[in-house]
């Protein structure tokens, strides 16, 4: 047997919030089980059959009791409702300048790919003091992405991203689990996670660095799968542009608008068809069952780095296009 | 004049009166009817995500149900519980004088039953021919495939569960009206009537919940 | 209203129903209650022993970090199945088919439920549920965890999902006729003069959890069988591939499987609020008040599902509204345990065998209880939920809760139903082993669960070895522990003391019948004139 735990490590400074609401817990329910238990063993003691307390029959009003302890007990869940719900909810909150790493869950490993395309197995590098965000989800059945000393878990499920964010505080080596049951090797679906100082951080990342970035790689696969064909500056079939199109809303045929994020491009890249941009054909195919889910990341990545371009010039539909009757269609 | 075949009814043991076992029975029915709901209930709700997530899909593939079949179902089952309780009302109120016509209201019922259910049989294969079953043999436009779908496995689910209850009724019914020819009720012990009447109209209610979500889904815009 | 005449049963002054008719064939097409009841008993205790071997080799497998006696798939199919019989087949109908079938005819001065036939087709039904379940245990068993989660049940599991399901829907239906049966009876047919308030809590408990298994086990059926289709037929509404949505399973499994936590231990609640007036010959403080806390549980429990999906998928808003219902929720549940500690103030306190059970079950309800703030306070349950303070939790709860109180009712009633009085030495041994072992097997869970130990873990790392060890020991204590009172019970039915009609000078109308009971238990059907605990401390039966 190893070393012995009392208490798990603490990585984060939001750990160490969740274990003073955990410890006031601990004293909450410590206080009411001895004040049951300390009732119980006083009046069994007291009035146990054959001793000779005083039981004259003044009957106790029940109601104002009953209005006491209820009324207790609900001013004290109340307050610890809102303590939990105020730190699950900034749980939802990330920081706007957070590091996006991207994780894949799959039967039975995790995968981790950086922005700038470095790609780890079961381990994920983090630094410290920085706010990283992690967009996460399953390339088969639902599994949990669980790391103790950031108190933190989150879901991954399959065809969906979920988001999870910490900022790491205290450097050091930490376990990763899978905490939703997925088949045989469940309990071996684990991993390190290592936080480094900034600077340990930096060289790492140059060091394990791959030639290209996430961005790159995405672009590669932008050729390689034939999207610059239709989405292509020269291409003779009508395709919405990608310039520009993340983050921004599209307008949707059938009305409605929609916001470019991860899950819209995904969507779009697999279920082409559920989502069409208004006055565009429904031609694109699906890729469906090509493409691997980092392989998704990675072209979202790219097309993020497009975001800030600007979209072309518009070329004048092609005389076999299908006739228009919706407004404008070029994202703002 | 006095059924003489009709056996002196008494009720059951731990019952003290008659009245006591009818009340224990009509509670005891309704009580079931709320388990029903809340079977049903299950794929209302999935059904209302679904449509809520996929609207078009929806509209879209319900547009490929067979409305007239669906509308003569409607037709026949609302019969169907109009002679059913003509049938029990003519029970509570004269078993004895009233016996034929109750005999003749239960048959009727389950035989729009049986109509009810033959029609259906020949929808789903017309369904089948036209591929519209899900699963690798279904056909549909690319656009909606997913959730036409959905669609149409919340419709086989939907409607083949009740068609279920529909063939127990049509049993239950049909029981009922052999007891009744039998002579086996009396004016003041007609409680299987009422329940099972109480069954068929349940049985149509929820069909009148189905019919529009299935059929009539988008048809106002076609 | 309640109508029922003073006839005299047919046979009054017969032998008791143990002894009417001694036929296999008497006791398997039998309409008697009581018999029903005897049989369910004998069902639900050799399922308890299946459960429990489960566990035993779960226990003895995580004793190491590495698997050592076991494969990752055996072990899979073996939390699954043990998690799988004792809901279903176990805690669910262990006090209403058991001490309900029983009691409640004769609490409410009654000659039989209000469905006899029923009552016998449920257990026709349940058996049959259970035959399929344990051909899907001997045909290599199921490795889902109870809970079935898509996709992975509906599409890459490799075990017998389709059997396990049928199973479990099938015993649904048993629930529901056996809800629908006491929901009519306790409307229906109480005594003269035994209007609701003069009921025992035990009644309202048990009219409590069975509003909840006739509206909840409908839902937990038609999604096992959306299920079961997408499995067969290799494509579902839950297939992620045409858009359907894994969490709506999620939401449609935990719709009914929260209420069905509160089916479990209500009963047991009910069992409790019997028991410490009569020991503690005082009328129970606050009955109104218990009354009703039993029907919000009930009422509130339906909506608070989503608190088993905190990090789920859901919104961040379904998680903060879900998690105030659960607080609230919890509130009825404290006010009972106030409301039972105050009974003993002022009695004149027995510590018979069955007394220490219910004392057992209000020390162990509240712990387990406590533990449930924690799980509602969202951010500690984004760290703890599936984790092993979750198991500890309900482990607290349903084994320390409504085990316990099981055992509590099962002592109580035991010179009713069987005529003997067990052997109290051994039943207080038992009693005090039970609640050692059980503290050792699952206190230091909650320790592993806070220090990261995920749940449905086969191997563990090493770090988490001690905490295991300490847990399968305490396990081993609850192994003999159980054991204990099937001997002794066994024992007492050929050689305990003859009991007399009422052992523990209680008020309630079973008491005032003879031990066992008549075959239509009541010579004359009694008149009701009293409340459900006079204890003065002497006692004044309800039909004085």
């Amino acid at each position: 047997m190893n070393r012995l735990q009392f208490w798990p490590q603490s990585a984060s400074a939001a750990a160490t919030e969740v274990d003073h609401l955990f410890i006031a817990l601990l004293v909450v329910s410590f206080l009411v089980l001895g004040l049951v238990f300390g009732l119980m063993i006083y009046f069994g003691t007291k009035y146990r059959a054959g001793s000779t307390a005083d039981r004259s029959d003044e009957h106790l009003k029940s109601w104002r009791w009953e209005v006491a302890w209820t009324t207790v007990t609900l001013l004290m869940f109340l307050a610890l409702f809102f303590w939990g719900g105020d730190l699950y909810a900034r749980l939802y909150r990330p920081p706007p300048n957070a590091l996006d790493i991207y994780i894949v869950g799959k039967q039975w490993m995790w995968k981790a790919q950086h922005a700038d395309g470095q790609a780890e197995i079961n381990e994920l590098h983090v630094p410290v003091g920085r706010p990283v965000r992690l967009v996460m989800t399953s390339q088969d059945v639902i599994h949990s992405f669980y790391v103790p000393a950031f108190r933190l878990k989150h879901d991954v499920l399959p065809g969906r991203y979920e988001m999870l964010w910490l900022e790491a505080t205290v450097a050091g080596t930490y376990p990763l689990f899978c905490a939703e049951f997925c088949g045989t090797d469940h309990s071996r679906m684990g991993g390190r996670i290592v936080v480094m100082a900034p600077a340990a951080y930096e060289r790492w990342l140059a060091a394990r660095g791959p030639s290209s970035t996430m961005a790159q790689q995405g672009e590669a696969l932008f050729r390689q799968l034939g999207c610059s064909g239709c989405h292509g500056a020269n291409s003779t079939v009508r395709a919405p542009p990608l310039e520009g199109l993340y983050g921004r809303p599209v307008p949707l045929q059938g009305g409605g608008t929609v916001i470019a994020d991860d899950q819209y491009i995904r969507d779009s890249i697999l279920l082409p068809k559920s989502q069409i941009a208004a006055g565009y054909a429904a031609v694109m195919p699906s890729f469906a069952g090509q493409i691997e889910e980092e392989d998704v990341l990675k072209l979202t990545a790219y097309l993020r780095s497009l975001a800030t371009a600007a979209p072309p010039p518009e070329n004048p539909p092609p005389e076999n296009a299908p006739p228009e009757n919706t407004p404008t269609r070029a994202p703002r | 004049m006095p059924d003489i075949r009709a056996p002196a009814i008494r009720p059951a043991l731990q019952f003290a009166d008659l009245t006591q076992e009818r009340d224990v029975a009509t509670i005891g029915i309704w009580v079931f009817l709320a388990t029903e709901m809340l079977f049903f209930g299950g794929l209302l709700t999935s059904y209302a995500v679904y449509r809520h997530m996929f609207a078009d899909g929806f509209t879209e593939a319900a547009r490929h149900t067979k409305l007239i079949i669906g509308t003569i179902n409607t037709a026949i089952l609302l019969t169907s519980s109009f002679a059913m309780a003509v049938g029990v009302e003519a029970a509570e109120r004269g078993m004895e004088e009233n016996r034929r016509i109750v005999v003749f209201a239960l048959t009727v019922t389950a035989a729009l039953g049986v109509a009810f259910l033959a029609l259906k049989g020949l929808e789903y294969y017309q369904e089948y021919q036209e591929h519209l079953v899900p699963g690798s043999g279904f056909a549909f436009g690319p656009r909606y495939r997913g959730p036409a779908q959905l669609f149409f496995l919340l419709y086989f689910i939907l409607t083949g569960l009740h068609g279920v209850h529909v063939t127990i009724g049509v049993g239950l019914v049909g029981s009922v009206a052999a007891m009744t020819r039998r002579g086996a009720f009396s004016t003041g012990y007609t409680t299987p009537i009422m329940i099972v009447g109480l069954y068929w109209h349940f049985v149509d209610v929820v069909w009148i919940f189905l019919y529009p979500l299935i059929y009539l889904v988008g048809r106002s815009t076609q | 209203m309640s109508v029922a005449t003073a006839e005299p049963a047919p046979d009054a002054g017969a032998a008791n129903y143990f002894f009417a008719g001694s036929t296999i064939r008497s006791w398997l097409l039998t309409h008697d209650h009581k018999r029903i009841a005897l049989l369910y008993f004998m069902s639900i205790t050799v399922f308890f022993f299946i459960g429990g071997a489960a566990a035993t080799l779960i226990r003895l497998e995580l004793v190491e970090p590495a698997g050592w006696l076991v494969s990752s798939d055996t072990y899979n199919r073996l939390f699954t199945m043990h998690g799988v019989v004792m809901v279903w087949f176990f805690l669910i109908p262990a006090v209403p088919n058991t001490v309900g079938n029983f009691m409640i005819p004769l609490m409410l001065g009654a000659r039989d439920l209000a469905f006899p036939r029923l009552n016998l087709l449920s257990w026709y039904i349940y058996t049959l549920g259970g035959l399929f379940t344990v051909y899907a245990l001997l045909v290599g068993g199921v490795d889902t965890g109870w809970t079935f989660y898509t996709p992975f049940s509906s599409m890459f599991s490799n075990s017998n999902v389709v059997w396990a399901l049928v199973g479990v829907f099938i015993t649904g239906f048993s629930s529901i006729l056996t809800g629908l049966n006491f929901i009519v009876t306790i409307h229906k047919l109480r005594a003269p003069g035994l209007t609701w308030y003069r009921m025992p809590v035990f009644l309202w408990s048990l009219y409590a959890t069975s509003v909840i298994l006739v509206l909840a086990t409908p839902v937990l059926a038609i999604t096992l069988l959306l299920l079961a289709i997408e499995r067969i037929f290799r494509i579902g509404i839950f297939d992620p591939s045409i858009g359907g949505d894994p969490l709506l399973f999620q939401h449609l499994f935990w719709f009914y499987s929260h209420p069905a936590v509160y089916i479990m231990i209500l009963p047991g609640m009910g069992v409790v609020s019997e028991i410490i007036p009569c020991f503690a010959r005082k009328p129970l403080f606050g009955y109104k008040f218990v009354v009703w806390c039993s029907m919000a549980i009930a009422a509130i429990g339906f909506l608070v599902w989503g608190h088993h999906m905190f990090v789920a998928g859901m919104s961040m808003y379904a998680g903060l509204v879900f998690s105030l219902l659960s607080y609230l929720v919890s509130v009825p549940s404290a006010i009972k345990v106030f409301n039972w500690t105050a009974t003993l103030h002022r009695g004149w306190i027995r510590y018979d065998a069955p007394m220490l059970y219910a004392l057992g079950f209000i020390g162990l309800f509240t712990t387990g209880g406590l533990t449930g703030l924690f799980l509602a306070a969202l951010a500690v349950d984004v760290h703890v939920t599936d984790t092993y303070f979750v198991v500890a939790h309900f482990h607290y709860i349903m084994v320390g809760g409504m085990v316990t109180a099981f055992f509590a009712g099962l002592h109580y009633w035991w010179p009713k139903i069987s005529g003997r009085m067990y052997p109290e030495y051994w039943a207080r041994m038992a009693a005090l082993l039970i609640f050692f072992g059980f503290n050792l097997t699952f206190f230091p869970q909650f320790i592993l669960g806070y220090l990261g130990m995920p749940r449905r873990y086969h191997t563990y790392p090493p770090e988490f070895q001690f905490w295991h060890v300490l847990s399968s020991a305490g396990a081993a204590v609850l192994a003999v522990a159980y054991l204990m009172p099937l001997g002794y019970l066994g024992w007492s039915v050929f050689r305990g003391k003859p009991a007399g009609d009422n052992p523990w000078r209680a008020t309630g109308l079973e008491w005032q019948t003879s031990s066992p009971p008549p075959e239509h238990n009541f010579a004359v059907t009694p008149t009701v004139t009293r409340g459900p605990y006079e204890y003065t401390p002497d006692p004044v039966p309800q039909n004085a």
